[in-house]
């Protein structure tokens, strides 16, 4: 039966066009995906369902929901129709919830708005909705606060709201890209078996082709405001008929060249790291507990290598990147730059600082907005005790801009006339600038779009080649690891647990926690 | 810069309500229509005419005249006040913040709630019965004042900056806390000072004239706005213009700081003004 039928859908905001004659239908107990990367318009066409539009959004089309045209009732009618026939859950399950309600009353409020059931049976339905997202009573008593749960688990409260009216339509708006690896594939699986259980239709939004491959029944491509492509996903995959998919496609499961040749002489050695924090006071004169957020942690990059560090939030990642690059004092063990070792606790030295640069995560707050592309990129030469002056430096910026893929009159820009993609390029240039032997790379890729990772992929693999860095790169992503890395390294709970050459890794994981990994990343291939 | 400056309305009225006054404060050195200091009191309570333009007060002395002079007091004591508080607040807080959680950090913030303790206008008091009432000791007080609000501000702001990846880039191009301070945190703060720095403007203005009117100011001869406010108050029921005029031009100023303020702000900001190229 079909439940939702999008017909010839445009959408403007003020001059500019987003949505062009947008056709998608969804059917009672089948996921349809849509796909599309960042700027595509597939959020905007959920919010055209649900009619949850900005000001001075111009609609024209037809979005028919259960036989009548939503674009045509009154905004009474559709706050009756949302929470109750249509159910929303969003990206960032940390903002999705109020911090100082409890989850019982959060889930219960849902179904009170409808006035669906008195006070009494609202907690009821309540407690029974979050026993079916897998929120049992022993663990979950519905007086828990959101700040008492994991992401994992209070996406599973989000879901509990949008479904606590067993709504005929669920739209999930990128509901796992917040979340590991391993919590994602828990929580596809659980909406899976809501939409089988009440027989709902699900409109799943992500930009991961990986996601969705093994989900959907239906999927949709979108670009630019555009479906260029849509039909059951077994079809849509096998055929390929959109150069766009294709591209896409071959995005996402992107494997860059790669020559360069492992020297045996290790850049970066590192040995019995171990980073402590300390904790809060548990009583007012006791000894303050202490978290362990890299227990023990050796290895060592070699010169032209490229080492992987898998692991989910919370692992020690991050915590281990600021020791090696000095940023922090650890509490023992020994960190050797090139041969020479800097003890744990102490200042690294200028020159040995000099030898290894950082690209983070997020292209958005590792610039300072105040400053011209010149300025940031040509930040390091700070290490330099001659660092090039005047025109020398100027030359020294545009050359390493070029050698980014950038124009040397971007150098006069400031850096939020740059899209996602170009200030990752502007974060490697400034990296490159003052020639390290070693990148440390902490997510580089994670923030970016599929097509945009790939290209930064292929940049970081032919620079590697070209100038014989050495790339520590660190991800939460297994297929971005494997693509990029000669060797691996596992981290949990701030050890290591397993290390070797990439692909024996994937392909014989020896550790239990590597194989769940391993077992819960999406992977493309077993679609086609 | 100070051409798209001048694009901005706001900017542009503000700038010439804070001119007219400084304009007037600066002639003042060279001309004024009376002499303030000469009283004629067979001329006294005189209404706005073509020969006292805003009429003359209870001692017979033109009021545009005092104006003019006490237009100096007033500016001079705003921006030295002003002054003192940015100078010692904002360095003292970005040093709070580089060090944050550290003795240095607890010292400067527990001085900093020391001063806040007391009211601005007991401060004043103190300071003025210690060192007698004067114009420059207003200055010095109300600075004093200034000084905790500054350096709380930029602390604030500075602690989340802290944070941002951008100075941990700067840190692993080897940048120490004073210049990670000087070329990253404070022009990312620049915006918050500014406008605070023409809120305190204004209330250093309002300052110096309540310190004047409880006597504790400039001293007689020398005009205030404050003191001619505060010796209009009595004759208020009959000469109400002896109180409107200064009163108007203490509003008049702070209107336009505050107005050149806000157009500071956003012109410092690269986001903002993109939007309005």
């Amino acid at each position: 039966m079909t439940l939702l039928q999008i017909k010839n859908l445009n959408l403007s905001i003020g001059d500019t066009e987003i949505l062009r004659d947008v056709s998608l239908t969804a059917e009672a107990g089948k996921i349809v995906a849509v796909i599309g990367e960042s700027g595509s318009g597939k959020s905007m066409t959920a919010y055209c369902i649900n009619q949850l539009l900005p000001r001075g959004a111009q609609v024209s089309g037809q979005v028919m929901f259960n036989g009548q045209d939503m674009l045509q009732i009154s905004e009474r009618e559709l706050c009756g129709i949302r929470g109750q026939d249509i159910g929303m859950v969003f990206q960032e399950p940390m903002t999705a919830l109020n911090p100082v309600q409890t989850i019982g009353a959060q889930v219960a409020e849902t179904v009170l708005i409808h006035g669906a059931a008195s006070k009494a049976e609202a907690l009821k339905i309540a407690r029974e909705t979050l026993n079916r997202v897998g929120l049992p009573e022993a663990e979950f008593p519905l007086g828990r606060y959101p700040h008492e749960l994991s992401g994992g688990q209070r996406q599973r409260v989000v879901i509990a709201l949008a479904i606590a009216l067993r709504p005929k339509l669920l739209i999930a708006d990128e509901p796992t890209t917040a979340l590991d690896v391993t919590t994602q594939a828990q929580i596809l699986e659980l909406l899976q078996k809501l939409v089988r259980e009440d027989g709902m239709a699900l409109l799943l939004i992500s930009h991961d082709l990986g996601v969705v491959a093994n989900v959907a029944d239906n999927i949709a491509i979108m670009r630019r405001g555009e479906i260029v492509e849509s039909g059951p996903v077994k079809q849509v995959f096998a055929e390929m008929n959109h150069e766009y998919t294709r591209a896409l496609f071959a995005a996402s499961n992107h494997v860059p060249e790669r020559n360069a040749e492992a020297a045996e002489m290790p850049i970066l050695k590192v040995s019995g790291l171990v980073r402590d924090y300390v904790l809060p006071r548990k009583t007012a004169f006791g000894v303050p507990p202490k978290l362990r957020a890299v227990n023990d942690v050796s290895f060592e990059v070699k010169r032209g290598e490229s080492l992987g560090l898998v692991g989910e939030s919370g692992c020690g990642k991050s915590t281990l990147t600021r020791a090696i690059l000095g940023l922090d004092v650890v509490q023992s063990g020994l960190i050797e730059i090139d041969g020479q070792a800097v003890t744990a606790g102490h200042k690294v030295p200028r020159e040995l600082r000099r030898k290894m640069q950082v690209v983070f995560q997020d292209p958005y707050g590792s610039f300072n907005p105040r400053h011209k592309v010149a300025k940031l990129v040509a930040e390091p030469f700070h290490l330099l005790d001659d660092a090039p002056k005047g025109t020398a430096r100027r030359q020294a910026v545009e050359k390493t801009l070029i050698e980014v893929g950038m124009l040397t009159q971007d150098a006069d820009k400031y850096i939020h006339e740059f899209s996602g993609g170009q200030r990752q390029r502007i974060a490697i240039a400034r990296a490159l600038i003052i020639k390290p032997e070693l990148i440390i790379l902490d997510e580089a890729v994670s923030a970016l779009d599929v097509s945009i990772r790939a290209q930064i992929l292929d940049l970081l693999a032919e620079l590697s080649d070209r100038l014989g860095l050495s790339y520590l790169f660190i991800s939460h992503d297994l297929s971005v690891v494997r693509a990029i890395t000669d060797r691996v390294m596992v981290m949990k709970s701030g050890k290591i647990v397993e290390t070797g050459e990439t692909e024996a890794v994937f392909n014989t994981p020896k550790h239990h926690y590597t194989k769940a990994l391993i077992d819960a990343a999406p992977v493309l291939e077993n679609v086609r | 810069m100070i051409k798209a400056a001048f694009k901005m309305p706001g900017f542009t009225i503000g700038f010439i309500l804070a001119m007219t006054f400084v304009l007037a404060a600066l002639v003042s050195f060279f001309w004024t229509p009376f002499p303030t200091d000469i009283v004629d009191v067979p001329n006294k309570f005189q209404l706005p005419n073509r020969v006292n333009w805003l009429g003359t007060d209870h001692l017979g002395r033109d009021i545009f005249s005092m104006l003019m002079v006490g237009a100096r007091t007033s500016i001079a004591v705003a921006v030295v006040a002003v002054g003192i508080g940015m100078g010692l607040g904002v360095p003292l807080g970005l040093a709070a913040a580089a060090r944050k959680g550290s003795l240095l950090d607890e010292v400067i913030m527990r001085g900093n709630d020391l001063v806040f303790a007391f009211p601005a206008l007991l401060i004043a008091i103190l300071i003025t019965a210690v060192f007698g009432p004067s114009a420059v000791n207003a200055i010095i007080a109300i600075g004093i004042f200034n000084i905790p609000v500054f350096a709380r501000l930029s602390r604030g702001a500075a602690l989340s900056l802290w944070t941002r990846d951008f100075v941990l880039s700067a840190r692993v191009a080897g940048k120490g806390a004073v210049r990670i301070s000087a070329e990253h945190i404070l022009p990312n703060i620049l915006n918050l000072l500014i406008v605070q720095g023409t809120i305190q403007f204004s209330l250093g203005i309002l300052a110096e004239a309540a310190l004047s009117y409880i006597g504790l100011g400039a001293q007689p001869p020398i005009p205030s706005w404050g003191r001619m406010l505060a010796d209009s108050q009595t004759m208020a029921s009959f000469a109400p213009h002896l109180a409107l005029f200064p009163g108007a031009a203490i509003v008049l100023t702070v209107l336009g700081l505050n107005l050149m303020g806000d157009a500071l702000r956003d012109l410092f900001d690269p986001k903002i003004r993109r939007g309005r190229e």
